[in-house]
């Protein structure tokens, strides 16, 4: 399978002198959920952002697709967004606009802003929400304000929105730490399936070791801003993850 | 903790500079009442005065009601044409001041504008406009529309720096032009505030329309000026009464109009 995007020598440091990442060799190809597990602190969060440039990259290289971006700005960089789809830890919906609104939103990088003040979006857009709106099983909630539904109603039009982007690429950072375990589940599973029915690579940033093994295709498993643990699944041992979360007792 | 560590007796004792002040302030008022020449027979003059003046306002006079009307009509063209512009370019100047949302180079010229705006009172803009457009509405409403940029552009301004930052990134992250950002990310989270400050904005400027006709820029306030020179205090009474009524009026609006779209934050 070809290499979709290409992670090499990556590093970030917030404050001189005192750097999150610490060179991020990565590539992921077409298909397939990656788990990116690691205690708090530890620059997941940093490094998924990097990818689709919320947060601007030290040095290094991100190829996507044959471009690289780690220095776009401006247009460039709002069409680089559109091709990559994200999903937030606290969903980030719009409050205060209807779950189909909040759907559009997805579309926003492909309308003109003139377009988007007079809510003139295409028709197909619309019948595109309306179909992942039935995919999520919230097809009843469409002119509901997001900030009426449930914790797990809304990650999924969080993944909704992601998905109107028609993204070559979904990224969720912490999708599940926010909801309790059985919502987990289903929100992973969600994931998982919308990323094999549009034959996207999801990269899902997570802690929770178990929810990663179940779902992920492979684990990335990182500590202290470098990568020590590169593989499948079922090659993780807990002398991994002695390594990735340091200290024992909490295995046991 | 030792007994000795504890300040006895009085907690609520003032510092020597608080004693000093006060004695200043009291000191400072008794120079300027003596300076500006009150004195008692002055006072008690005064109010024989008032009791006329009040005596001739007495009972109120709607006979020129034409006149009335005519400047109130005008007064209120003012408040709502001042409220409309003043808050259609108060808009793109907060976005602008906002600093969650822009760069110093961007927030500075718009904290300016609205801070000179914010400089003068209505009154004193509105004789400038005089000067500059000559006497009548036009004035008025130029004076107001900067009032209104100066108040409304400063709470919207601060509103919209109290947003949630994570919507905007979410909005952001798909790639949406800034213009689509501020519609879909920006406006949502603001609006229920902004029709807040609008009815605000227009129940003030209906009182201030009143204020600006006295220099000269149109509306009720002229006629009021004109009913003084001419000392017919009987139709002056009946100008504050329908002063009154459309200023309570206008609250009843500005509440009514806050029930339509449904205000809460």
């Amino acid at each position: 399978m070809s290499v979709v995007l290409s992670i090499q020598g990556l590093t970030k440091a917030y404050k001189p002198g005192v750097p999150v990442l610490k060179g991020i060799d990565l590539d992921f190809d077409e298909r397939g959920l990656t788990a990116i597990i690691g205690s708090s602190g530890t620059g997941k969060s940093t490094l998924v952002r990097i990818i689709n440039r919320l947060v601007d990259p030290g040095d290094g290289t991100i190829v996507f697709k044959g471009e690289e971006l780690s220095h776009l700005h401006g247009r460039k960089l709002r069409e680089l967004r559109r091709r990559i789809g994200m999903v937030f830890q606290e969903y980030n919906l719009v409050e205060r606009l209807s779950v189909m609104e909040n759907l559009l939103t997805g579309r926003l990088g492909y309308l003109s802003p003139l377009k988007a003040w007079l809510r003139r979006f295409p028709q197909d857009d619309i019948e595109h929400a309306y179909q992942l709106l039935d995919v999520i099983g919230l097809a009843k909630f469409a002119n509901q304000r997001a900030d009426s539904l449930s914790g797990g109603q809304r990650q999924r039009v969080g993944i909704a929105r992601a998905l109107m982007q028609r993204p070559e690429l979904l990224l969720a950072d912490e999708p599940t730490s926010s909801l309790d375990p059985k919502t987990s589940v289903e929100i992973m599973e969600l994931l998982k399936s919308q990323g094999e029915d549009h034959k996207i690579p999801v990269l899902v940033n997570m802690h929770d070791v178990e929810l990663a093994k179940r779902f992920a295709d492979r684990i990335v498993g990182m500590t202290g801003g470098r990568v020590v643990f590169d593989g499948l699944p079922s090659r993780l041992t807990d002398d991994h993850l002695k390594l990735i979360y340091g200290g024992e007792g909490w295995l046991q | 903790m030792s007994a000795a560590s504890i300040p006895a007796a009085r907690p609520f004792q003032s510092s020597l500079g608080a004693k000093l002040l006060a004695l200043f302030v009291v000191a400072y008022a008794c120079y300027a009442l003596g300076q500006l020449d009150f004195s008692w027979p002055r006072f008690v003059k005064g109010i024989d005065n008032g009791a006329r003046f009040l005596d001739r306002m007495f009972p109120p006079s709607f006979k020129n009601w034409d006149q009335l009307l005519t400047g109130f009509i005008e007064s209120m063209q003012i408040a709502v044409l001042a409220t409309f512009f003043g808050v259609l370019i108060s808009l793109p100047i907060a976005i602008l001041g906002a600093r969650n949302l822009m760069p110093p180079w961007a927030t500075w010229p718009a904290r300016l504008i609205v801070t000179l705006c914010r400089a003068f009172n209505p009154v004193i803009v509105a004789i400038i406009f005089i000067k500059a457009v000559g006497f009548g509405a036009l004035a008025g409403v130029l004076a107001l529309v900067m009032g209104s940029i100066g108040f409304v552009g400063k709470l919207f301004m601060e509103a919209i720096e109290e947003i949630s930052m994570k919507q905007i990134e979410a909005i952001r992250a798909t790639g949406a032009p800034f213009a689509s950002v501020v519609a879909f990310g920006v406006l949502p989270q603001v609006m229920g505030r902004l029709v807040g400050f609008c009815t605000y904005q227009l129940d003030a400027n209906l009182r201030n329309s009143t204020m600006v006709g006295i220099v000269g820029a149109g509306g009720i306030g002229g006629t009021l000026f004109a009913a003084f020179q001419r000392f017919e205090y009987d139709f002056v009474l009946a100008i504050l009464i329908t002063i009154i009524a459309v200023v309570l009026l206008g609250e009843l609006l500005a509440n009514y109009v806050k029930r339509i779209f449904n205000v809460q934050s």
